[in-house]
């Protein structure tokens, strides 16, 4: 019978290649990794890292190219039908059949689990009791939320109890209050089944809720340990900066310059600043800066991530910087020397404290549905103006309206001092838009996109060239200029997607979700840029999912079901919604879940 | 019997059942398509020339010529307009109004009562060549009739040295509609059997179903029957519409045994739904696989199996090709028990090149699905 003590998986040494268009990957190489029984254990790492690559090994779904693969004391390619028969798998992608109801997916899985019929009722019962999914077992799948369907995936991987749960990215693009319903059933299995958990995810805050974290990288453990154990290698290494003669944003971009300064991120009026390993930080080093306030914090488990894959990434610079096109390749910082040039996007930044995006009851209606009911809001010149909010709260259609790219149902919305209504084309000349699945074209080099894109906005002769160059120096894509642009690292067609949006100079730059899929530290850099382009004036406007992204703006909508539910700065949400009566720092994410918790009270009364 | 293979099967089928229920694209596929063609084939296509335009020319009216004019007004195959001049026909035929020109000179009466023969122009608008063919056909039927008559008029008979006694079998009144329709139901089964196929197993690659159907304990066999049986109950019933279809609108007679009708016909669905997943299997991409589906499958057996056009007057390359093609040997056992009866040399060989297919597309699949992802 099973043992306690016995490790639930072991991988000695293991490797995984594959042969994608002719071409060798090595997914994994040296992969060293055993896992507790009884535990929750996070396999964290940026995308492309070899996360799926191996929660399917320990599946069977995958044979090893090299090394030792045992899962529950199993071999996985000698005895996979028995491993598959104690593990629960959810793929990240969990295949529900969207035309079957909740109660019909259950069955089929039932079945070809083999739970014999006398079983089922208390099962079902229990998992529907633990997700909350009772009202809804004859809806089809098809027509539940994110969230939910998230959670009748692990309904259905559940149906029969496993010894071993695979949840590969289980929370990604699933809603915060969803995330937390996820993450608490998988407690109680732990606790109240004693079922072992290995879960996959490059969401890091969800780290400091494992036992035990394994850090990958490029298809290597990096580390493993418990998160404080992480945490603790980096104290003494984060602090709190302020100023109160320099904007936020404005500090943030000068600290980055300072070389001991490993990372500065905007959060609540302050800058949290990572110091590089061994340097101590004073008040010296940042000369002209005299007001500048500086108090330690505690160091958080992504600190530690994002140092030791900065390391590597510096390490790897050594190397010319064309050879690291490598996927899930954290991309050393981009030279943000750019600033310096200060290049002017836009002549007319005089007005700064006037409305240049004026939103007045919007409304859009799909045949009876009504996708955006009724939003309003101002932003102002040159801010960050974020709209949070869940898949199908109404962003998209919002920015669409935003941009004159669907036509709005009632209410009214100006743009750089142009109706939408009246002259959608007047005002399109005045923004840049970058839309979720950066449109450019894969075959073509950096080079010829930005020229093809240069003259559909309508550039040509000297400035055409002079745009280009700018792109090419600002975003520092000058050493791909010739290299196609699939080929690049996700970080750098960002980069590129980024460019081409500004191309013609706009005033207005509208950002829909331009950093789901993107790892960690992609993510970061995607943000100093944004930071730049806001720093000389040009407005941005974007859509994000990511809780902690809507602490980098200046101000931010919370929206759902397609209306406004909030309209504030960072630290008025957090305060207001938080639900943290000031003894703790409440998050992005408590405040996002209050706001929705007050919202369906409010709705419930009605 | 592996141990909760019926209650794995079981799901397997009553989740692809509840699917194809609630998807009203594949219930229209095996249901409204065969009503579709099997109508658009029975009443609007037919091989037979009728009501053909036909320009009679008459430079000179007379009692013979008007008399041999009006034999075509009473055949049911012309549609004949009169006309004085030959030029007023040819602009005619250019513009594609009629389909022929019977030309009449000016001296044909005289002509004829001196003896001498008078010809009778006929000019036949080749374009479509298979109508050329009838309408002259036609033309020297009626032209035979009438001389007949002429010749019984004056009291002599026109005896030739040889007499041809002739039948037609097995479709006496040469319906083309009793040929086609036998066809179509060919071309209905390919239809329901490849191209609902090809979607589902593409489908489940495409949701990501997949994925979580093979960490299941699932057999490849299993998974495979699980597909092969909803489908095949589903492209029966769209056999028995096309059936009854025929036998009860078109009239088409079912001369051989029904028991072997269905026999033959459960078979050749095999097949089909062997290709369609063998094809889904191998692309998984509903689109891709649509399109190969509908290319290798459904355009051969709509011009290859013999169905409208006879592979004998096909080139021998191309007859070659249609040993290839699965529904060839259907037709040809379709058009055999519908119209001939059980022919038991052409219902063995035809079934056994089925049987022989039905194992490749069928084991050729069973290879092709792993319970890998790589």
């Amino acid at each position: 019978m099973h043992k306690r003590h016995e490790q639930v998986i072991v991988a000695k040494s293991l490797g995984k290649r594959f042969t994608r268009a002719h071409e060798d990957v090595r997914a994994l190489a040296g992969f060293n990794l055993s896992v507790a029984p009884g535990q929750v254990t996070g396999l964290i790492g940026p995308d492309g890292a070899g996360k799926t690559t191996f929660m399917r090994l320990c599946a069977g779904l995958l044979t090893p190219t090299s090394g030792e693969l045992q899962v529950l004391g199993l071999d996985t390619v000698q005895q996979t039908l028995e491993v598959q028969g104690l593990i629960g798998y959810m793929p990240q992608r969990f295949g529900l059949y969207e035309d079957l109801s909740v109660r019909e997916n259950m069955d089929l899985f039932a079945n070809l689990h083999g739970v014999p019929p006398a079983e089922r009722p208390a099962r079902y019962q229990r998992l529907m009791e633990m997700s909350g999914m009772e009202p809804f077992g004859k809806r089809l799948a098809g027509k539940l939320s994110g969230g939910m369907k998230q959670k009748l995936g692990l309904m259905c991987t559940l149906v029969r109890s496993p010894r071993l749960l695979l949840l590969d990215e289980p929370t990604v693009g699933v809603d915060p209050v969803s995330r937390r319903e996820l993450w608490q059933i998988v407690y109680r299995l732990v606790e109240e089944d004693g079922v072992s958990v290995l879960l996959s995810t490059a969401y890091l805050d969800e780290a400091e809720r494992c036992a035990e974290v394994a850090l990958i990288h490029r298809g290597a453990i990096l580390g493993q340990a418990g998160p404080a154990h992480f945490r603790s290698q980096m104290q003494g290494r984060t602090w709190l900066l302020r100023s109160r003669a320099m904007s936020r944003r404005r500090l943030q971009m000068q600290l980055l310059k300072v070389p001991e300064v490993l990372d500065a991120l905007g959060q609540g009026p302050a800058v949290r600043v990572v110091g590089r390993e061994g340097i101590s930080l004073d008040q010296q080093q940042f000369p002209g800066l005299e007001d500048l306030v500086m108090e330690p914090t505690a160091p958080r488990f992504e600190d530690f991530f994002l140092a030791a894959l900065r390391d590597k990434a510096e390490h790897d610079a050594a190397v010319p910087a064309a050879m690291s096109l490598e996927m899930g390749q954290a991309a050393p910082r981009p030279a943000t020397a750019a600033t310096s040039k200060q290049t002017q996007f836009s002549d007319s930044s005089t007005d700064a404290d006037s409305a240049i995006i004026r939103a007045d009851k919007l409304v859009r209606r799909f045949g009876s549905f009504v996708a955006v009911d009724q939003v309003s809001f101002q932003v102002g010149r040159g801010e960050i103006f974020g709209l949070l909010g869940a898949n199908g709260a109404g962003k998209t259609t919002t920015f669409r309206m935003l941009c004159g790219l669907l036509p709005i149902s009632s209410g009214s919305c100006t743009v750089a001092g142009v109706n939408l209504r009246s002259a959608a084309s007047a005002a399109r000349a005045k923004i840049g838009y970058m839309a979720q699945k950066f449109s450019l074209y894969g075959n073509l080099s950096v080079m010829h996109n930005l020229r093809f894109f240069s003259s559909a906005y309508g550039l040509s002769g000297k400035r055409r060239s002079e745009r280009i160059q700018w792109a090419l120096n600002s975003f520092a894509l000058s050493p791909f200029a010739h290299v196609s642009s699939q080929m690049l690292p996700l970080g750098y067609k960002q980069r590129l997607a980024l460019a081409v949006a500004l191309m013609h100079g706009p005033e207005v730059l509208f950002l829909d979700e331009p950093t789901s899929g993107v790892d960690p530290l992609a993510r970061r850099e995607f943000w100093q840029q944004i930071n730049q382009v806001a720093e000389q004036g040009v407005t941005v406007l974007i859509t994000t999912h990511f809780m902690e992204e809507a602490e980098y703006c200046d101000r931010l909508v919370i929206m759902a079901e397609g209306r406004v539910l909030a309209e504030g700065t960072p630290e008025f949400m957090k305060k207001e919604y938080g639900g943290k009566d000031g003894a703790a720092e409440a998050s992005m994410e408590d405040a996002f879940i209050g706001l929705i918790k007050m919202h369906q009270e409010t709705e419930a009364q009605a | 019997m592996k141990p909760g293979r019926m209650m794995r099967l079981g799901g397997l089928v009553r989740k692809e059942w509840l699917q194809v229920i609630r998807d009203p694209s594949s219930l229209a596929i095996a249901l409204v398509l065969p009503l579709v063609l099997l109508f658009i084939f029975g009443y609007g296509v037919s091989l037979d020339a009728k009501n053909v335009p036909l320009a009679i020319v008459i430079e000179k009216s007379g009692d013979k010529s008007n008399a041999f004019a009006a034999s075509f007004f009473n055949s049911p195959y012309f549609q004949p307009r009169l006309m004085s001049s030959i030029q007023e026909a040819e602009e005619l035929m250019k513009r594609a109004q009629v389909q022929g020109i019977v030309w009449l000179r000016d001296n044909f009466d005289a002509d004829y009562l001196s003896r001498s023969s008078p010809p009778i122009g006929v000019i036949v608008n080749g374009v479509d060549a298979n109508t050329a063919r009838l309408v002259d056909g036609y033309i020297q039927g009626i032209w035979f009739g009438w001389l007949e008559r002429q010749l019984e008029v004056r009291g002599e008979s026109l005896k030739p040295p040889l007499q041809l006694e002739q039948r037609i079998w097995y479709n006496p009144e040469v319906r083309s509609t009793d040929y086609l329709v036998p066809g179509v139901v060919a071309v209905v089964m390919t239809l329901i059997g490849s191209l609902l196929t090809a979607l589902v197993i593409a489908r489940e690659w495409e949701r990501g179903t997949m994925e979580t159907l093979l960490v299941t304990r699932i057999s490849v066999f299993e998974l495979l029957a699980g597909k092969l049986i909803p489908y095949f109950v589903l492209g029966m019933a769209g056999f028995f519409i096309s059936l009854a279809m025929s036998y009860f609108l078109f009239a088409v007679p079912i001369r051989g045994s029904l028991i072997l009708l269905l026999a033959v016909s459960a078979l050749f669905l095999l097949v089909a739904l062997g290709m369609g997943l063998a094809i889904s299997t191998v692309f998984r991409s509903q689109f891709v696989a649509a399109l190969v589906s509908l290319v290798v499958t459904f355009l051969p057996a709509f011009l290859l199996s013999g169905f409208i056009f006879d592979i004998r007057s096909m080139p021998l390359i191309i007859q070659a090709i249609t040993r290839l093609i699965a529904a060839r040997y259907y037709v040809s056992m379709l058009q055999t028990l519908f119209l001939v009866g059980n022919v038991g040399s052409i219902l063995l060989i035809n079934s056994l090149y089925l049987l022989a297919m039905a194992l490749f597309f069928l084991g050729l699949t069973y290879l092709k699905t792993g319970k890998q992802l790589d």
